[in-house]
């Protein structure tokens, strides 16, 4: 938990605002037809929205080295777990 | 908490894993049945659920200051945007009843397996989501409860509401482009 004062609420202000301008921008990009490519760049913008969340409103910036290394590789397995998954299915059938 | 939240990734984790199995295997079905899903709902649901993070956060800023007045109203706001959200659910799922599509109806299983499957994955997932959404709802209501009351409130109980808050927003941010965008 963090000592929350004003520059905290003005951080939270910010991240909130940069969400809401990428999900804008998430929305816009995929207007276009970029093919595949698409899929890259919407999961891109989202796992970077993600990251935000989890680092300023979930606060773990402001944790211990070892939590934020097990969030971290969880959710890196995670999405081997889930791209590797897409790749072979796009190879076996 | 952290642990727990472990688990609730790898729920909605297995499901992300079944979502790009099948959108290798049919990908034209699933641009065809995204193409049915309303932009407009998700996007909105998207604004309101990153708010109600926002809200979130800075009313355990308030209760930290022991401002219990502004505490209620950040809470009261957060609850405000919860419900919105599920209504927005509700009339987005019923469009959609509306144009006969819900899990195995006739007019689906007379569509193409991909699509089917599509339709199949957007009502479980978006439905998991909501209930997580309805139980983070219940939640920061009996953490309301406890500020109204002006007991001392569990900050361990309030922080990890948050902390469970921010991850459904997590899973959200996901699901709005694999569902509406991308496809």
């Amino acid at each position: 938990m963090t000592e929350d004062n004003r520059t905290s609420v003005t951080r939270y202000i910010v991240v909130w605002g940069a969400l809401l301008a990428l999900t804008a921008a998430t929305v816009l990009v995929t207007r276009f037809d970029l093919g595949f490519f698409k899929v890259a760049v919407a999961l891109g913008i989202a796992s970077f929205k993600a990251g935000l969340v989890v680092f300023f409103f979930m606060h773990l910036a402001d944790e211990q080295r070892g939590l934020q290394l097990m969030v971290l590789s969880a959710l890196l397995i995670l999405a081997v777990f889930i791209g590797f998954t897409f790749f072979d299915v796009g190879v076996r059938y | 908490m952290w642990l727990f939240l472990f688990t609730e990734i790898f729920l909605f984790g297995g499901l992300f894993v079944l979502y790009a199995a099948y959108l290798r295997r049919y990908p034209t079905e699933f641009h065809q049945a995204s193409g049915l899903l309303d932009l407009r709902f998700g996007a909105a649901n998207t604004v309101v659920l990153l708010t109600s993070s926002l809200t979130v956060v800075l009313a355990l800023v308030a209760h930290q200051r022991q401002d219990n007045r502004k505490t209620m109203a950040w809470l009261g706001a957060t609850a405000g945007l919860a419900v919105l959200f599920l209504v927005n659910k509700f009339f987005e799922w019923q469009a959609k009843f509306d144009h006969s599509i819900y899990p195995n109806s006739p007019e689906l299983l007379a569509r193409s397996e991909g699509q089917n499957i599509f339709f199949s994955l957007y009502f479980l997932m978006t439905g998991l989501h909501g209930l997580h959404v309805l139980l983070g709802l219940l939640l920061f209501g009996f953490v309301a409860l406890g500020v109204k009351k002006e007991k001392p409130v569990d900050r361990t109980l309030f922080f990890n509401a948050g902390l469970y808050w921010h991850l459904v927003d997590v899973v959200w941010i996901y699901l709005f482009p694999l569902f509406y965008l991308i496809t």
